[in-house]
């Protein structure tokens, strides 16, 4: 008996010290955390986190830091994360996050309704130069937060060869959902898949752009899932897929549109930019061109895809960061991007220079003016996943009750 | 402590009684081990506990003050609401329920299979093939997922030997249906195309009846392969040891008593192996309900949810969506299925008859 009161009482001890000590260190982080962070002048020492595509795009983006560092008098540390959106988390999680840092498109809206980004935008020279549709993807409540640092869109891909076999030629190049469907049945007789088409919104999406609907209203305020217009696309997902004419690149036996495309298990495939690389890296002997995407019943639709130059409201160096950022973004800087690994510069200043280095890519440049960025609300993240399991599942489930469900569940996310 | 007490009376201050000192000695030696059980074990839970009572958004610390308190939303919201996060967590509880249903008497039952074969006395080449047996076990779980992702592949090894016996075979990690609707449609006894409205009108928690009914996907199947095949390598050596404890004399008595092959196994060995058995049982249970790593590795969560488990779900919530609140839940009520299903085991395990028992012996 004895024994175990001596025991429970030193258990109590231990437990009661454990808690203490954690007791103070959360009392250290509520000075933190009630006090806006110190902000420092002078020279800075600038973390940096990336979500890098390669080894390309690492070694453009330390040598642009490391132009800017030496310009400034500040230090500028690149570092290429592993798992951007996990490091980050962990990183804000422990109030130690990096003064500047990639902010997928997608995600924005996580992160700037918990207050972790410094709305720094406007105050960038030429923030009216930035795309509109890429300004409005990296606005929440009102405000600009962050400068896009590029963009990519989507287009239709085709494997000339494989096109020209089957006797078709340029004109046949389909630049209406009717077309598209007429030259893949040409394309299916021929005994070849027509179309790679990934099966999550961020490819599906289109369609429902181009058929003048989307998930959410612009604002990102409210759930327009379950429209006529987006039933209309799906309708004609689900044709395409029943009828064989398009696959997902899982049935192609590939882990995306551009692999099932390279390895030329289907004629066409509706990818971004980075399909270049990709290509070139892996399919080298692929020829192929790019055409803007097939206008729908409301005309032409694309998605683009970008990320930011977040800058941490914890950071202690902000001016620094936004003066980091403004370097970052120049029509020169973003060319010199560019060139390096494949991407397609924010400015709209810049469109000429690009179009000149690159005229294949003019169908890609063109989406910018008709493109509609990722669901732009926090909390998206599970139900557009849910989506995704939905559309995976097209083929032999209801267009209609598949939207029924998104809507619920957006607004449900909305509140 | 003889040594001790001729010490005592010379010693001036406050006497300790030799049981109070041996107590105090005794708490010295396991000290270390409790701090650092407590800082690296105990204090962690202890905080996760805290998290998925609140609504932490993962800015800065759990434990500031502005941290919105949310009381047992996070877990009621998993049972009683009808959204997203019942819906995927329901989906992920039926995956796993079917994963460990299969999987827990697959691989203890190969497992002994497995140790009887190696323990035989005529067996040639007996430490070859316990090498072989347990060779996976002791390969990384990544590598042989990743092996098992070529294997299955649409043009893999498994599809073209399928293919050889004429058969075309399904193509493996983008398979979505249940095995148990795939059956159901096979006798005629159902159309999966077109379930009864009986079955599809509602169910419990969120999901209905013919939901419920889905039996693991295709997909799911390759993980149940994989880790069948790479768990009872292991349980093989419990078992192994097991039998190689039970003295050959019994064995001899029995042959000698006229006992058969199968009536010897049935009647001595396996009620010799109990306790083994228990063990195996429990850490297949416990192992299968947290699996992980294979499915971040293959599948995550795909082809349509069917491969998402609780654990896994747990992670994506937290780190993938920010609500840390809610995937810490997740994975309390996870702990709390399996201290649950561990104890209704224990309880179907225990000794029927333990009067008897004594009285034998």
């Amino acid at each position: 008996m004895k024994n175990r009161t001596v025991r429970t009482a030193a258990l109590g001890a231990a437990c009661a010290a454990l808690l203490a000590s954690a007791a103070c260190g959360s009392g250290f982080d509520d000075d933190k955390a009630a006090a806006p962070a110190q902000q420092s002048s002078g020279p800075a020492e600038l973390q940096i986190l990336i979500g890098s595509s390669g080894d390309a795009e690492t070694t453009a983006v330390k040598d642009a830091a490391a132009a800017w560092a030496q310009k400034s008098g500040s230090k500028a540390t690149v570092t290429p994360a592993q798992d951007l959106a996990q490091q980050l988390g962990q990183a804000f999680a422990g109030d130690n996050p990096p003064d500047v840092f990639y902010v997928d498109a997608s995600r924005f809206a996580d992160y700037a309704s918990v207050g972790a980004l410094e709305p720094y935008a406007d105050k960038l020279s030429g923030a009216s130069d930035f795309y509109p549709s890429l300004r409005t993807t990296f606005t929440y409540d009102g405000k600009f937060y962050c400068a896009p640092k590029d963009f990519s869109t989507l287009a239709l891909v085709i494997n000339d060869d494989l096109w020209a076999k089957a006797g078709l030629g340029e004109g046949d190049v389909p630049t209406t959902w009717d077309q598209l469907k007429a030259v893949s049945e040409k394309l299916k007789a021929k005994g070849v898949t027509p179309l790679a088409i990934g099966d999550t919104r961020d490819r599906v999406g289109a369609f429902l752009v181009q058929a003048g609907g989307w998930i959410t209203s612009p604002d990102g305020k409210q759930a327009t899932a379950d429209t006529p217009e987006n039933l209309k696309a799906l309708q004609y997902v689900q044709s395409l897929l029943k009828d064989k004419l398009a696959q997902f690149p899982s049935q192609l036996d590939a882990g995306w549109g551009g692999e099932a495309f390279g390895k030329g298990k289907a004629v066409m495939t509706i990818e971004g930019n980075w399909i270049k690389g990709a290509l070139k890296a892996d399919f080298p002997d692929v020829k192929y061109s790019v055409h803007e995407l097939p206008a729908g019943p409301k005309g032409k639709g694309t998605l683009s895809f970008t990320n930011c130059w977040g800058i941490s409201s914890k950071s202690k160096y902000k001016q620094q960061a936004i003066d980091f950022v403004e370097a970052m973004t120049t029509v020169d800087q973003q060319m010199a991007f560019a060139k390096a690994f494949g991407v397609m510069p924010s400015r709209q200043s810049a469109k000429d220079a690009y179009t000149k280095e690159f005229p294949a890519d003019g169908p890609f440049v063109n989406g910018a003016d008709y493109a509609q960025g990722p669901v732009n609300a926090p909390k998206m993240d599970s139900v557009l996943a849910d989506f995704d399991t939905g559309i995976q599942k097209l083929t032999s489930s209801d267009p209609k009750a598949l939207l029924e469900r998104l809507q619920k569940n957006t607004q449900a996310a909305l509140g | 402590m003889a040594d001790t007490a001729p010490a005592r009376a010379t010693r001036p201050g406050p006497r300790l009684s030799a049981a109070v000192r041996e107590n105090i000695a005794g708490w010295l030696f396991v000290a270390p081990v409790v701090v650092i059980l407590g800082l690296f074990m105990l204090l962690p839970i202890l905080m996760a506990m805290w998290v998925s009572l609140t609504d932490w958004n993962g800015q800065g610390s759990p434990f500031r003050s502005g941290v919105p308190f949310v009381g047992t939303e996070n877990y009621t919201r998993l049972f009683t609401e009808d959204g997203l996060a019942r819906q995927d967590f329901m989906t992920s509880v039926r995956n796993n329920f079917y994963y460990v249903a299969i999987v827990v008497p697959a691989q203890t039952v190969l497992a002994l299979g497995l140790a009887l074969i190696v323990n035989a006395r005529m067996l040639k080449g007996k430490t070859f093939f316990r090498a072989a047996f347990f060779f996976p076990s002791v390969t990384s779980s990544v590598a042989i997922s990743v092996v098992f992702l070529f294997i299955f592949a649409n043009s893999g090894a498994v599809t073209s030997l399928l293919k050889l016996f004429g058969i075309d075979g399904p193509q493996w990690f983008s398979d979505s249906r249940g095995v148990l609707h795939l059956l159901l449609g096979g006798l005629g006894l159902v159309d999966p195309a077109d379930p009864p409205a009986a079955l599809t009108d509602g169910g419990p928690f969120g999901l209905s009846w013919w939901e419920w009914l889905s039996g693991p996907s295709v997909a799911m199947c390759t993980i149940i392969m994989l880790v069948v095949w790479t768990t009872s390598g292991t349980f093989m050596l419990m078992f192994l040891a097991a039998l190689q404890d039970i003295p050959v004399t019994l064995e001899e008595a029995g042959m000698l008593d006229g006992a058969g092959r199968w009536q010897r196994f049935r009647h001595i060995t396996l009620p010799l192996l109990k306790p083994t058995l228990f063990l195996v049982l429990t850490l297949g249970l416990i192992a299968t309900w947290q699996v992980f790593d294979q499915v971040y590795v293959m599948s995550q969560g795909n082809p349509a949810k069917t491969t998402l488990t609780p654990a896994f779900l747990s992670y994506q919530t937290a780190f993938r969506s920010f609500e840390y609140g809610s995937g810490t839940a997740i994975s309390f009520v996870l702990f709390a299925i399996i201290v649950v299903l561990a104890l209704v085991q224990r309880w179907i395990m225990r000794d029927r008859d333990p009067a008897r028992r004594t009285r034998r012996s």
